[in-house]
C-alpha cells in the first residue's frame, strides 16, 4: 500500500533583543552560568514580570511576516510544571489568546511544485534555563539560568507537509523569513530556532488522520528531515506488521539516526494552563500594528519576483540571491553601479560564492565593497581587464579587501587597447615569421591563433586579445 | 496612654520637642520588652538597629521620619530575612526591597520587625502559622485573626505605632477587627506588589494597619502610587490624604446590604454595627438598604480563585534554589516530595491541592472558569450599588476574636470568618474596618466601610469622621496597658 505523511512542526524562535522578556538581564550567549540573572528571572518570592515591549514588536514583525493576523488582545497564561531549570515552577506564554493566528508560508521543491504551509498561531513565550549533570564521578546537576526569560516565539504549523523535505524546506524559508524581518538570527546551531514536529501516516488518498508521534531533539535543518524520513519508514514499518502507532514523544538520536520512544501519552503532563494574573492582556493598538507594518522590509518572495523582473534573472539565480538580505542588499547596490547585473549576479553566484564556500563566510564577511565589484565588472565591460584577469583580480580583493583598480594597476594588468601601439608589434611579429604569413595567404586562416599568442607574448598578455585579433587579420591580409 | 501613640501624635511631639525619635524608639522597645513574650506578634525584631538608626536621624524631617513602624513578613526587606512563616522560607534573606519597604524607607521609617502571619497569608488566626500563633492583646487566649495577625497585635499592644499587612480575603481588615485597631485595603493595584510574596496574585493588595484612620489615610499616601515594577500596579490620580481627612460626611450615602445582616451574624457584633450606622446618621449620612445578591457565592468563588493562583505562585518553593531542602532524597522527585511535604504546612497544602484540582485539564472550566465569570457577577453587585451609594457599611467579621484552637479542626468554619471580606477583594475594591464597640466580653467589634474602585478617600472620610465622634479606637488592651 502507498502511504502519505502528515506532517505539523512546532517551530521556537529566538528573538533579537538585547535583554529578556520579563526583567533586564541580558540576552547574550555564552555567559559564566547564572550571571546574567536578576531576582525577576531567578523566580524569588514576591518578584514580578514586566513585559519588554521590544519582544512584542519584534513578534508582531515576525507575525505578519508569516501572513498571520495580530489579535487585538493575547493575553499571557501559565504553564505549570516542575523542573529545577523553571525556576518558578511555571513557564509565563501564551495558550487560549496568542499574539497571532492564521498565516501561512509557500515552499517550492522540484518534485511537489509550490505549496502552502498554514500557520496556526504564533505565540510569545519564555525559554527555560538549562540543567547540566556532572560527569561520572560527579553525582550532582547543575542549573545554569542564564537562558531563563530568552524571548522565544512559538510557531505552530498546520498539518500541511507531506515530505520530510518540505519540513526542511519550511524551516529554511521560516529561518530566513525571520533573519529579514531582523526578529531573529535563528541559528540552529546556536539553539536559536528548535523544531519539534507532530506526524503520523496514513493510506494515500485516506482524509483521516493516523495516530500521531512527538518528534524532538531535531537540531539542524538536515536532521528534521532525516528524523522525519526515518519515522515515516519506521511508523509504515510498524503498520505493515500489523502494530499500533502509539501516541508518544520521541527523541532523534543523532548518532544511531534513529528515534527513541521518551514517554508515552500518559505520562504527559497537565500543565493547567491559566491566565497570568501578574500581568495585563497585551492590546494592539491600531496605530502600533501600523507603525511595525510600516517597518516591514520587502519580504523574500516579492524580492525574488521583483529580481527576476527588474534585473532579468533566472528563477533560480534570483532565489539564491535573496537567500539573506544582506545577500541581495549587496547585489542590488552593485547592480545599480554598474551596468551588468546579469554580470554580477554571475560573479556573485560563481567565483565569490565559491570563495565564500571554501571558508564559510558570510556575505558580512566581505572586505571590499559592492561598489568594487560592480567596478570589477565595468572594468571587463569596457575592456580594461579580461575575464581571465577578473577573476584573479577578485581573488585578490577577496583576500585582501583592495578595490579592483589598485589590484589591476599592482598587478599590471591593464590591457593594451590602444590601436597604434598594438600594430607596431603586430608588424613586428610579422615581419619575424613569414612562413607563417605564408601559410595564413595559402587559406590556412587558422594560424591567426599562433599570432594572437606571438602579441600577447610581446605585450606580456597585456593586449586586448579583441582587438589584437581585428587588427592581426587586417593587417595579416595587407602583408 | 503612655507607650500608645499614632502616627500624628508621634510628628505633633517631634515637631514640637516632646519627644526625640530615639526617645520614641526606646518607649516602643520598652514595649516589646514587656509584651513581646506573651503577644508574640514578631518572627523577628529589629531593636538595636531601630534605636541606632533613631539615633542617627538627621533633619529634614521625611513623611515618617523617626516613626516606628513593623512590617508583615510576606514583604520583602533586602538584607532581612523573610519567612511568610513557614519553614519552607525559614532563613530567606532576599536581596531586594519590596516597592513598599522602598517608599517606606525613603520617608524615614524605623523598621521595628517582621510580623507573624498564617503561612503564606493563608489563613484568619496566625494558627496556620508555620512558627508560632501570635495571641491577641484584649485576651491573650484569643486569636489576634489573620493572615496579618501579628501586625494586627503589635499595633494594639503599642509595639509600634503603625504597621502595613497584606489583605487577600480579609487579611487586613479581619485581624483590625479583633484587635481593635484600623485596617485598610486598598483598591487593587493602588500599592505595588512588588516584593510581596505572592499567595493570589490576582487578589493580594498591601495595605496600612493602624491606630487612627487619620493614620491609615496617611500611610496609605506613602505607600501607595504606580509602580512600574507591577503592571497590575494602576496609573491613577494619586490618593489624597488631605481629600479624606479635611471634610465632612454630611449628604454622603451609605448603602446597608440585608446579605451581610442575616444568619450566623453574632447579635452583640450585629448590635454594635446597627448603633455605628446611627452614629453615621446622626453626622449627615443617608442609609440605604441594597442588595449584593451574590455575596453568598463569595467564599466559594474565593476558594477557587485563590487556590488556583496559590498553587501556581507557590510551585517555585520547590527545594532547588533558597530556602528549605529536605536532605537525604534519592532523586529529584523525592527531593520536591519531601522539601514540599516537610516545608509547607497542612493549611498550605490544602489549598495547593485544592487550587490544583481546580486547574486540572477537565475541570478548568466547571471550577476555575466558573469562579471567574462569579466574580465578575459579585463586581457587578457593587457597582450597581455604587450607582447609588457612596460607600457600603457592613460588619467587618461575625463574630469577636475567637479562642486559639477554637476553629482549627474546622477549616470550613475558619474560612466563614472572612465572609464579609471576601467579595471586596474579589471585587478589587478598597474597604477599611474601624473599631465600632466592644462585646461583654471587652472584645473589640469591627465596622467595614467598602468603597468605589480608588476611591480610598470617601471611605477614609467617613472612618475618619466617624472616629472624630467617638472613642473605640482609643481603648487600650489588657495586656500592652498593663
Amino acid at each position: 500500500m502507498e502511504y502519505e505523511a502528515v506532517i505539523g512542526l512546532e517551530v521556537h524562535a529566538q528573538l533579537r533583543t538585547d535583554s529578556k522578556i520579563f526583567c533586564s538581564c541580558s540576552t547574550s550567549f555564552g555567559a559564566d552560568p547564572n550571571t546574567h540573572t536578576c531576582p525577576v528571572c531567578l523566580g524569588m518570592p514576591g518578584v514580578l514580570p514586566v513585559l519588554n515591549e521590544r519582544v512584542m514588536e519584534l513578534a508582531m514583525k515576525a507575525s505578519l511576516a508569516l501572513n498571520c493576523t495580530i489579535n487585538p488582545m493575547s493575553v499571557f497564561a501559565r504553564k505549570n510544571y516542575f523542573y529545577p531549570d523553571l525556576p518558578k515552577g511555571y513557564q509565563i506564554s501564551q495558550y487560549e489568546l496568542p499574539l497571532a493566528e492564521h498565516g501561512w508560508i509557500e515552499i517550492e521543491t522540484e518534485e511537489y511544485g509550490k505549496r502552502r504551509v498554514g500557520i496556526t498561531r504564533v505565540h510569545v513565550e519564555e525559554d527555560a534555563g538549562k540543567n547540566i549533570h556532572g560527569g561520572p564521578d560527579d553525582p550532582h546537576s547543575y542549573v545554569d539560568l542564564n537562558r531563563t526569560g530568552v524571548p522565544l516565539i512559538e510557531i505552530v504549523s498546520e498539518p500541511d507537509i507531506r515530505h520530510p523535505e518540505e519540513a526542511r524546506l519550511y524551516m529554511q524559508k521560516l529561518r530566513m523569513i525571520l533573519r529579514y524581518v531582523g526578529a531573529s538570527n535563528a541559528d540552529m546551531e546556536k539553539g536559536e530556532l528548535r523544531c519539534d514536529a507532530n506526524i503520523s501516516i496514513r493510506p494515500k488518498g485516506s482524509t483521516e488522520l493516523g495516530v500521531k508521534t512527538e518528534i524532538k531533539n531535531m537540531n539542524s535543518f538536515r536532521h528534521v528531515q532525516r528524523a522525519l524520513e526515518y519515522e515515516i519508514e519506521r511508523q509504515i514499518e510498524a503498520v505493515e506488521a500489523g502494530e499500533r502507532i502509539v501516541q508518544e514523544t520521541r527523541l532523534w538520536n543523532v548518532e544511531k539516526g534513529i528515534t527513541e520512544s521518551m514517554r508515552s501519552k500518559e505520562e504527559a503532563h497537565d500543565y493547567r494552563y491559566f491566565p497570568d494574573p501578574d500581568l495585563v492582556p497585551y492590546v494592539v493598538s491600531d496605530e502600533m500594528l501600523e507603525r511595525v507594518r510600516s517597518e516591514l522590509p520587502e519580504l523574500p518572495d516579492a524580492k525574488k519576483e521583483r529580481f527576476i523582473e527588474q534585473y532579468g534573472l533566472s528563477s533560480y539565480d534570483a532565489s539564491l540571491l535573496i537567500s539573506s538580505r544582506e545577500m541581495a542588499d549587496f547585489f542590488e547596490e552593485a547592480a545599480a553601479a554598474c551596468s551588468s547585473p546579469k554580470a554580477v549576479s554571475n560573479w556573485m553566484l560563481g567565483d565569490l560564492a565559491g570563495h565564500m564556500n571554501a571558508d564559510g563566510a558570510d556575505i558580512e564577511d566581505l572586505r571590499f565593497s559592492p561598489k568594487d565589484l560592480a567596478r570589477l565588472v565595468t572594468l571587463v565591460d569596457e575592456g580594461k581587464i579580461s575575464g581571465k584577469q577578473a577573476k584573479e583580480v577578485l581573488t585578490v580583493m577577496y583576500r585582501e579587501g583592495k578595490d579592483p583598480d589598485t589590484v589591476v594597476k599592482e598587478k599590471g594588468m591593464e590591457q593594451i587597447s590602444d590601436e597604434a601601439a598594438l600594430i607596431e608589434v603586430i608588424k613586428k611579429v610579422i615581419a619575424e615569421n613569414p612562413t607563417e604569413v605564408e601559410k595564413f595567404k595559402a587559406g590556412k586562416k587558422k594560424v591567426v591563433g599562433f599570432f594572437v599568442g606571438q602579441v600577447m607574448r610581446a605585450t606580456q598578455n597585456k593586449a586586448n586579445p579583441k582587438v589584437v585579433n581585428q587588427l592581426l587579420v587586417k593587417l595579416l591580409e595587407e602583408a | 496612654m503612655d507607650g500608645f501613640f499614632t502616627i500624628s501624635e508621634a510628628k505633633a511631639m517631634f515637631e514640637k520637642g516632646e519627644i526625640s525619635p530615639a526617645e520614641l524608639a526606646s518607649k516602643v522597645a520598652e514595649k516589646i520588652d514587656k509584651v513581646e513574650g506573651k503577644v508574640k506578634a514578631f518572627v523577628n525584631t529589629y531593636c538595636d538597629e531601630m534605636l541606632d538608626k533613631a539615633k542617627g536621624l538627621k533633619e529634614p524631617k521625611t513623611p515618617l521620619w523617626g516613626l516606628p513602624i513593623a512590617v508583615k513578613d510576606n514583604i520583602c526587606i533586602k538584607g532581612k530575612e523573610t519567612t511568610c512563616s513557614s519553614k519552607i522560607l525559614k532563613g530567606f534573606i532576599p536581596p531586594y526591597d519590596a516597592t513598599v519597604a522602598e517608599r517606606l524607607s525613603a520617608a524615614g521609617y524605623l523598621l521595628v520587625g517582621k510580623t507573624n502571619l498564617d503561612e503564606f497569608a493563608m489563613g484568619s488566626s496566625t494558627e496556620n502559622s508555620g512558627l508560632f500563633t501570635t495571641h491577641n492583646p484584649w485576651d491573650l487566649s484569643r486569636v489576634p485573626g489573620g493572615s496579618s495577625g501579628g501586625s494586627a497585635a503589635a499595633v494594639a499592644a503599642g509595639e509600634c505605632v503603625a504597621a502595613v499587612g497584606s489583605d487577600t480575603g480579609g487579611s487586613i481588615r479581619q485581624p483590625a477587627s479583633f484587635c481593635g485597631v484600623v485596617g485598610l485595603k486598598p483598591t487593587y493595584g493602588r500599592v505595588s506588589r512588588f516584593g510581596l510574596v505572592a499567595f493570589a496574585s490576582s487578589l493580594d493588595q498591601i495595605g496600612p494597619i493602624t491606630r487612627t484612620a487619620y493614620d491609615a489615610a496617611y500611610l496609605l499616601s506613602v505607600i501607595g502610587g504606580h509602580d512600574p515594577r507591577d503592571s497590575t500596579s494602576a496609573k491613577v490620580e494619586p490618593f489624597s490624604f488631605e481629600n479624606a481627612v479635611k471634610e465632612g460626611v454630611k449628604g454622603l450615602v451609605v448603602g446597608i446590604p440585608k446579605e451581610y445582616f442575616s444568619e450566623g451574624l453574632d447579635p452583640e457584633v450585629k448590635e454594635k454595627v446597627e448603633g455605628a450606622i446611627s452614629q453615621l446618621e446622626d453626622l449627615g449620612v443617608r442609609v440605604e438598604e441594597i442588595s449584593l445578591p451574590h455575596s453568598p457565592y463569595g467564599v466559594a468563588t474565593y476558594y477557587l480563585v485563590a487556590t488556583a493562583e496559590a498553587s501556581s505562585n507557590l510551585a517555585r518553593y520547590d527545594g532547588v534554589k533558597y530556602g528549605y531542602r529536605a536532605e537525604g532524597v534519592k532523586d529529584l522527585m523525592e527531593m520536591y516530595l519531601e522539601t514540599r511535604s516537610k516545608g509547607f504546612g497542612d493549611e498550605v497544602k490544602r489549598r495547593i491541592m485544592l487550587g490544583t484540582y481546580a486547574l486540572s485539564s477537565g475541570y478548568y472550566d466547571a471550577y476555575y472558569l466558573k469562579a471567574q465569570k462569579v466574580r465578575t457577577l459579585i463586581k457587578r453587585d457593587f457597582d450597581k450599588a455604587f450607582e447609588t451609594c457612596d460607600a457600603i457599611v457592613t460588619p467587618t467579621s461575625p463574630t469577636p476574636a475567637f479562642k486559639i484552637g477554637e476553629k482549627m479542626d474546622d477549616p470550613l468554619t475558619m474560612y466563614l470568618s472572612d465572609i464579609y471580606t471576601i467579595s471586596v477583594n474579589l471585587a478589587g475594591i478598597p474597604a477599611v474596618s474601624i473599631p465600632c464597640g466592644f462585646s461583654s466580653d471587652n472584645l473589640p467589634i469591627g465596622l467595614q466601610i467598602i468603597g468605589r474602585p480608588f476611591d480610598e478617600e470617601t471611605i477614609l472620610r467617613l472612618a475618619h469622621n466617624y472616629q472624630m465622634v467617638t472613642d473605640h479606637h482609643t481603648k487600650i488592651p489588657p495586656c500592652g496597658g498593663e
